[in-house]
């Protein structure tokens, strides 16, 4: 172990990890809005709104990733979407980790007692209150956690946007073994960078698991 | 801003047959390892002393919070570092086949402790030991009670194993990038891709529904 080394790459270790941090951020936002309305759009009463929900969490879910970024990026420039590498980044992280949300989402809402619908109609709520003020309230203490299991997997799933050259820890870490040969200790420093902000992510949702927990 | 033209792939479907064919090869062989492994880890994790469980732990606490990407280029450069001359594909079936088998642990680890205790009770009070009990008894039920959940990584891992193009091996991703470099056209390859990614996801999924069914009969 070259621990001289560590200390020599650890700034700009730190530096890219907080451009994971800010990819991860904006790729949850994106992908949350994205997951609540494919979730809508699966749930609804149109046939052709339900279809397209489907038709997204099918073809999101059924290719990789990887591929999805590179279309975005690289065949974007064909069809006149000309992006930043970050932009294209967090673009396809956010659509895709969008699909595996709203299947979160729809299933936390699914989960909820069909009681409760029922009742809320029977005494007039309108179908849209019914969800805001009865349905979604009690849903979104289910979403938390399968919630949660997405954000760490976009966590680890952010290092694909090094193979579009955005400079985050992935990126860094392979520039530096590249240049420096010594693999094992750049992996134990992007390693525990990563483990950090995994564990940071884990601990809040823990917390907003807990404070919304049925008492 | 160009038109795009789907006629463009036709003429390399020959690299991109290839492509699909080493993607198989490669989640097979990556799928099998991550299932030897993935016994191997969660019976050490459950059984073995303390001096060899709690690297094994250490190993699937690593590979549990860090990027598979990450985790190839460990390997591919790891390897090589400690006197390894091993080819990217090795690397990559290696790769792979670890970061799923530590995911496959935690199922099976699971698995095996959701055994019902009369079930070794049984074996042990006919005579089996302690071994015997757990390789005829325990590991199958464990195995075909998680199933599902495995099935699952399963179809993660092909996926997955788009990521080994970028430390070089000739799989789907590789070919669709070698027909670009020659025809400067991304997105009808990346299209193309993904649409065979999409059908391979299929038949793997069918293949599993399959598997599923016939375990489900035989209970």
């Amino acid at each position: 172990m070259d621990f001289s080394l560590v200390q020599r790459v650890f700034p700009f270790f730190v530096e890219a990890a907080w451009i994971t941090i800010e990819i991860s951020v904006l790729s949850l936002a994106l992908g949350l809005i994205v997951a609540f309305l494919v979730a809508a759009a699966k749930m609804s009463r149109s046939l052709p709104l339900r279809a397209f929900g489907s038709a997204y969490v099918s073809l999101f879910r059924g290719t990789p990733c990887l591929i999805q970024l590179f279309v975005i990026y690289f065949g974007g420039p064909q069809i006149g979407i000309n992006l930043e590498p970050f932009a294209a980044g967090v673009i396809g992280l956010g659509l895709n980790i969008g699909a595996y949300m709203a299947e979160a989402i729809r299933g936390a809402i699914l989960s909820v007692d069909r009681g409760q619908t029922e009742a809320a109609r029977s005494i007039g709520f309108s179908r849209f209150q019914t969800m805001r003020k009865v349905v979604l309230p009690q849903a979104a203490r289910l979403m938390i956690r399968p919630l949660g299991v997405n954000a760490v997997a976009l966590v680890k799933g952010s290092a694909l946007v090094s193979t579009i050259s955005v400079v985050e820890l992935t990126y860094t870490a392979q520039r530096y073994i590249g240049s420096t040969y010594k693999p094992f200790e750049i992996f134990g420093v992007a390693a525990v960078l990563y483990m950090l902000i995994v564990y940071v992510v884990a601990r809040i949702v823990d917390l907003l698991d807990r404070r919304y927990a049925i008492a | 801003m160009q038109g795009l033209d789907f006629s463009v792939v036709p003429p390399y479907a020959d690299i991109l047959w290839m492509g699909v064919w080493w993607t198989a090869v490669l989640t097979v062989s990556a799928a099998a390892i991550s299932f030897i492994f993935g016994v191997g880890f969660a019976l050490v994790v459950l059984y073995a002393p303390k001096a060899v469980a709690l690297p094994v732990r250490a190993f699937m606490w690593l590979f549990m919070g860090t990027p598979l990407l990450l985790q190839l280029f460990l390997i591919y450069y790891g390897l090589g570092q400690l006197g390894f001359k091993i080819p990217a594909l090795v690397a990559g079936i290696i790769g792979l086949g670890l970061h799923f088998a530590v995911y496959n642990a935690d199922i099976l680890r699971a698995g095996i402790v959701a055994v019902d205790v009369g079930q070794t009770e049984g074996a042990r009070s006919l005579g089996f030991g302690r071994f015997q009990t757990l390789r005829y008894f325990i590991v199958p039920q464990a195995v075909r009670n998680t199933i599902p959940a495995m099935g699952n990584n399963l179809i993660v891992l092909l996926k997955e194993s788009s990521l080994v193009s970028i430390i070089g091996i000739a799989e789907l991703v590789h070919a669709a990038q070698l027909a670009i470099s020659e025809t400067f056209r991304p997105f009808e390859f990346y299209i193309t891709v993904a649409a065979l990614y999409y059908i391979l996801n299929l038949v793997l999924e069918a293949g599993l529904r399959r598997v599923e069914q016939n375990v489900e009969v035989s209970r």
